[in-house]
Parts: structure tokens; sequence; C-alpha cells
């Protein structure tokens, strides 16, 4: 059985390569009983959109959005 | 060479003229940063203020291209990027391997220990919550500032591999080489330093009630 260690590292893997079938279906299990790895799984996408942005210069517009937002 | 900042002189800094983006504080600010990025990069100042050099200067010839700040930044970072890629790919080995791998292998149960019970489950107080609104928080400067700092409280090595995946987009055989580890050693730094960077974002950030969920 899959606990929340080794489904985060499948989580972080599948960033970088298509997972398994067999990794894929233990992941899977897992993340129907586990709400903490769901979100985890969410955040994996979130830091990738949020790496970019940073690229981006995101930070550097954020400062005028601040202004007219109040 | 130039000193680029040169490229501003006190006829062009009017706000019509295209060279007032490139005020001596916006250029600062902008060198700074680009410098902390190169120098993590690379783990050489030298290299690193050459990489900037470059780019910057690439940049400020072109400036009249940029309809603002924030393009201007872009462009010059997508300089940047490229110019540590190729000094990455062309190193090969950027530091001894054995080393990285050593002290990773030290790390990892006290890492994995503070966050997991002994049968690898979530300790009750570090289990992940749902994140609200993150498109929101990449609007607010005060998100980029906890970011900045969660990034400086990663591992040297592991802020390294991470930048290199994910900032910079070099493709994970490329960041193998580059730093001379193997694919399975990758997984686990890129793991850790995930595993990290979103605590330490949850944690003064996504968790703290000062975005609401």
């Amino acid at each position: 059985m899959l606990n929340c260690q080794g489904a985060t590292r499948l989580l972080s893997q599948a960033q970088e390569q298509k997972l398994g079938l067999q990794e894929r279906m233990a992941l899977q299990m897992h993340l129907a009983m586990c709400s903490g790895c769901r979100n985890f799984g969410k955040q994996m996408h979130t830091l990738r959109q949020i790496t970019r942005a940073y690229a981006q210069g995101a930070d550097e517009r954020a400062d005028k959005k601040d202004g007219q937002a109040g | 060479m130039n000193d680029p900042t040169a490229a501003r002189t006190d006829s062009e800094t009017r706000s019509d003229h295209p060279s007032a983006l490139v005020d001596r504080e916006f250029l600062d600010s902008l060198r700074r940063q680009m410098h902390k990025f190169a120098t993590l990069q690379l783990s050489d100042a030298h290299l690193a203020e050459d990489a900037v050099q470059e780019a910057l200067m690439g940049a400020l010839k072109n400036v009249q291209s940029f309809g603002g700040r924030a393009a201007l930044k872009t462009w010059v970072f997508a300089i940047l990027k490229n110019k540590i890629a190729d000094v990455l790919r062309g190193k090969q080995r950027v530091v001894n391997a054995s080393s990285l791998l050593r002290a990773d292998e030290e790390d990892e149960n006290e890492d994995f220990a503070a966050l997991f019970d002994n049968k690898g489950f979530w300790q009750v107080d570090e289990r992940p919550v749902a994140w609200a609104n993150p498109e929101e928080s990449l609007r607010q400067s005060d998100f980029w500032r906890v970011f900045e700092t969660c990034l400086e409280h990663l591992p040297g090595q592991q802020a390294r591999v991470f930048m290199m995946r994910e900032f910079i987009e070099l493709e994970s055989p490329e960041v193998c080489q580059a730093v001379g580890i193997t694919v399975s050693n990758l997984n686990v730094m890129l793991h850790r330093a995930r595993l990290r960077l979103r605590e330490c974002l949850e944690n003064r950030w996504f968790g703290t009630g000062a975005n609401p969920c």
C-alpha cells in the first residue's frame, strides 16, 4: 500500500515523466483516500505555474497591479 | 566594454522616451535579481557576472522595442536563461557529484521525519491544505517577497536543480548532465525541494489567513 511519502514522490516525479501503469493505479487509489496528497498534487501544478510566472517577471508586474487594486 | 548603465544619459530620462525604462533604480534592482539568480545557478560569481553583463547589454541595445519594464524584464531574463543554459551544458559537471549525493542522503531521513510519521503518512499538522486562489496571489507583490524568501531557504543544491528545471526550463536529462547525477538522484532532489517549497509557501502565505480560504 502506497503511503503519503511514496505518493508525494510519484506526484513530484509525474512533473518530469509519465508514470508507469502500476504507479498510476497505486497513486489513484491513494489519492481517493487522502485529501492531503490530493492537495499536494494540485500544489505541484501551482508551484510550476508560480515559478514560470516568476521567470517571466510576474513579481515586477505585481507592483503595478497592487497600485490599481488599492 | 562599456558600462551598460551608460546607455542612460541625463537627456534620456524624460518619461516619453523609451530610455526612461532603464533608470538607475530599475536597472540596479534588475541587475541584483539577475545576479542572484545566475550565481545560484552557476555557483561562480565571475561566470554569473559575465552572463548578466551580456544579457543586459543585449537588451539595452534593443531598448526602443519594449513597451514597458515588465516586457523588458521578461526579455532580459529569457536571454539570461539561455546564456546560463549554454554555460551549464558546456560545463557538464558544475559540482562534485559525490559530495552532492552524500549530503543529500544524510539529510533525507531528517527531512522526511519532520513531515511524515514512521509509517510514511503525513504528520497531522503537516498535511497539505487546499490553496485558495493561487492566480490572485501571483498579482500581489507581498506574495513574491514570500516566494523569494522560500527559495532562499532551500538548501543550495536543491535550489539549483529546482531552478534549472523550473525557472530555466532545462529538461531533466540536461539537468542531470549539468550537475553530474542520475535521473533517480534528480527525482529525489526535486521531490525534496518541492516538499520544502510547498511547506514554506503554505506556512508563510497560503495557510496564514493573509489569503482568505
